[in-house]
């Protein structure tokens, strides 16, 4: 079994305080959701787990398995087990799918035990299979000119080609429709276990009737102000968050003045 | 400061080489007219680029005798490598300046395509290549350096497509250079008659370290009506070179011209490419891509001008620059009066991997006509910190993130050339020039 652990997390972009002190444990064969209004730092934790260089850590820790997390290029993060599937996945021209994927793979192991291009092959049709995406999206460059929903579904197969101990997943079910979500769900679904980890940030509970979280936490304003179980997101869904701020005392963001 | 132009060669030189290479008798006229021009015209003026002080002149000879190859087994192994183990039955090499070796196919020969080197052309061909040789592409006069190839053409070849002939495999030619006293005053000539299609590319290679004359060079292309051209280039010459090489197109009704150039040399280069849209319809494709390294100067000029109605130009040019390399890309695109219904389109970009390499691009457009349509995309750059990031979050390491990136990025031209042999040239030669 292995544990990610985020203790008193402070993360600023451009000199903003963004997350002001955020805890959190996962431990494999458990779902966590995220929610929480706009604006509020969910893909902020997202990032900072996965070492965006943009995002500067101020104070607090992240382990996986009791190594320091922060101590690592974001490189060496994804090698020790760590996946975020992003908002925005970005375009990378004339790299072809297949090629980068086999690169990423390879990259966890070592140099004269490369996946064999067959087994590589056949790995990736049949993953591609149940994500129900079209073949010619191996051979395409890198997400370039695929839409929203398409690119949101070849996160997820990077997901299931590099099987990473635990995976963030920013709004994966954003820009899909209704099968593919189902599709999306199933893809995730099967990857629960003994092995396998997984936060997912989401602001709909359609989603969560899909993938059953075992942990539901709300941010708000760049803390976690509330955790439960599934229940807490379907109160969420009905009631929206206003209720949440009245009955934890918190001051919407305009009250607070920025020096 | 300007330095002095003391031609190496009088009108008798040009005369007695034309004389040894047994060219048409208009041919030793021809360079001789081109000799005595030579020292009235002046030097092009590539934008941005203060050339001045370069020296397109002085050379050790103006050209060597080297083996000629009986067999592709006798050919060095950098160079057998460009050659396809099953594809090599259209293939021309030239060995510096000597013509060195030539297979055409017989169902070609039996069609009327002629492959064959430039001076037994000008012979067997005579009127064929009187009729395309400096007349409506590149003019003798248009500058010095294009002056000086016309007097001092020391290889090259001529490839013919007759009408309705398709050349079903692409016919490739070899510039293969080991000698550092040879220069290279090449001109290349491609005819494709209405109808027809062709593949050509060509290879410039050199294995020597550091060569010591000039590399002038000439390409015209002339597309039929409705024929169809794809020109893939390798660019591989080594510095001491002062490198000038003009392709030139000239398009017919309905036709096609892609042009494929990967610009990967090593020595200073002036480089051009245009194509004339000279046919109603007609359309041009061109891919550029370019490293610059070391202390490299180059200055790259694509231009497409659209004369003939709903004419299509397309410029893509990709270039990495590294080091204390200067890269200057100029992209033009050019709508003449009358050219109703054309577009012309470019887009430039340019990574700078070094804080001392300097890389500039100036799209440029020229439109003269009021219905047509045109657009420009132009950028100078590092390599984006989200992709780097992306590739990153995947386990891949920053030095193979960069890599794919870079190679995504000059990926067009590698794409598009028809020889596996030569794509792979080509992706290794980039590997080792942005390492
Ligand atoms: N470069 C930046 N400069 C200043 N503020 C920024 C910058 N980037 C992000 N922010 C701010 O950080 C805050 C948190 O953003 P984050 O993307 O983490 O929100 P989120 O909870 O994921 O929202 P959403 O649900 O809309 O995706 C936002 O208020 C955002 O405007
Ligand atoms: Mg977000």
């Amino acid at each position: 079994m292995s544990t990610l652990e985020i203790k008193g997390l402070h993360v600023e972009i451009e000199g903003k305080e963004i997350l002001k002190g955020v805890d959190l444990t996962i431990n494999s064969n458990e779902i966590h959701a995220i929610m929480g209004p706009n604006g509020t730092g969910k893909s902020t934790l997202a990032q900072a787990i996965m070492g965006h260089p943009r995002y500067e850590v101020t104070a607090g820790t992240i382990t996986l398995d009791g190594e320091d997390v922060l101590e690592m290029e974001v490189d060496e993060r994804a090698r020790a087990g760590l996946f975020l599937a992003m908002q925005y996945p970005s375009e990378i021209t004339g790299v072809t799918n297949a090629d980068f994927l086999r690169t990423a793979i390879n990259a966890k192991r070592d140099e004269g035990d490369e996946i064999p291009l067959m087994g590589f092959i056949r790995e990736l049709d049949a993953n591609m299979e149940t994500l129900e995406m079209d073949e010619d999206m191996a051979t395409r460059y890198l997400n370039e000119g695929f839409s929203g929903g398409e690119k949101k579904r070849n996160e997820i197969l990077q997901l299931k080609m590099l099987k990473p101990k635990f995976a963030v997943l920013d709004e994966i079910d954003s820009g899909l429709d209704i099968d593919a979500l189902r599709i999306v769900s199933k893809g995730i679904n099967d990857m629960r276990g003994e092995a396998f980890g997984c936060l997912i940030i989401t602001h709909y509970q359609r989603l969560l009737d899909y993938i059953t979280p075992d942990h539901v936490h709300v941010m708000i304003q760049g803390k976690v102000v509330k955790s439960g179980n599934a229940e807490l997101a379907k109160e969420l869904e009905e009631k929206g968050y206003d209720w949440l701020h009245e009955e934890l005392g918190i001051e919407p963001e305009t009250a607070e003045q920025e020096a | 400061m300007t330095v002095e132009t003391k031609l190496a060669l009088t009108e008798q030189d040009v005369r007695s080489f034309s004389k040894k290479m047994d060219e048409a008798a208009w041919m030793s006229d021809f360079r001789a007219e081109a000799l005595a021009k030579v020292e009235q015209i002046p030097m092009p003026k590539p934008d941005k680029t203060r050339i001045d002080r370069w020296n397109f002149t002085e050379f050790p000879v103006h050209a060597v005798e080297s083996a000629t190859y009986e067999s592709l087994e006798d050919l060095p192994a950098q160079a057998h490598e460009l050659i396809d183990p099953d594809n090599h039955e259209n293939l021309y090499i030239q060995h510096n300046n000597t013509p060195a070796y030539l297979s055409l196919s017989e169902d070609l020969k039996a069609k009327g395509v002629i492959l064959t080197d430039i001076f037994t052309a000008t012979r067997e061909h005579s009127d064929l290549v009187k009729k395309y040789y400096m007349t409506d592409g590149v003019k003798v006069d248009e500058h010095k350096l294009t002056a000086l190839n016309a007097a001092f053409m020391n290889g090259g070849v001529f490839v013919y497509v007759p009408k309705n002939v398709v050349v079903e495999e692409p016919i490739q030619v070899l510039f293969f250079h080991d000698n550092e006293q040879a220069s290279l005053f090449n001109h290349v000539i491609i005819v494709a008659e209405a109808n027809s299609s062709l593949s050509y590319i060509e290879n410039y290679l050199s294995t020597v370290e550091e060569a010591k004359g000039q590399a002038n060079i000439v390409s015209e292309v002339f597309t039929g009506d409705n024929a169809e051209v794809t020109y893939g280039a390798v660019d591989v010459l080594p510095k001491g070179f002062t490198t000038f090489v003009s392709r030139r197109g000239v398009t017919g009704r309905d036709s096609r011209l892609n042009w494929a150039l990967g610009l990967m040399n090593d020595s200073n280069t002036i480089a051009e490419n245009i194509t004339h849209l000279i046919g109603d319809g007609s359309h041009s494709d061109m891919k550029t891509v370019v490293v610059g390294r070391g202390d490299q100067r180059e200055n790259i000029t694509t231009k497409i001008i659209s004369f003939g109605q709903n004419t299509n130009g397309m410029i893509l040019k990709h270039g990495v620059v590294k080091d204390s390399a200067t890269t200057i890309f100029n992209g033009i695109g050019k709508i003449e009066n009358g050219a109703t219904g054309s577009n012309a389109e470019q887009e430039s970009r340019m990574l700078i991997l070094s804080d001392r390499a300097r890389a500039d691009a100036n799209p440029i457009l020229l439109i003269e006509e009021d219905e047509v349509t045109a657009g420009h995309a132009a950028t100078v750059g590092q390599v984006d910190p989200l992709e780097m990031f992306y590739l990153m979050s995947r386990g891949i390491t920053k030095k193979e993130a960069e890599r794919l990136i870079i190679h995504g990025f000059l990926a067009p031209v590698v794409s598009q050339l028809k020889l596996e042999g030569v794509k792979k040239q080509l992706t290794e030669v980039i590997e080792r020039k942005v390492r």
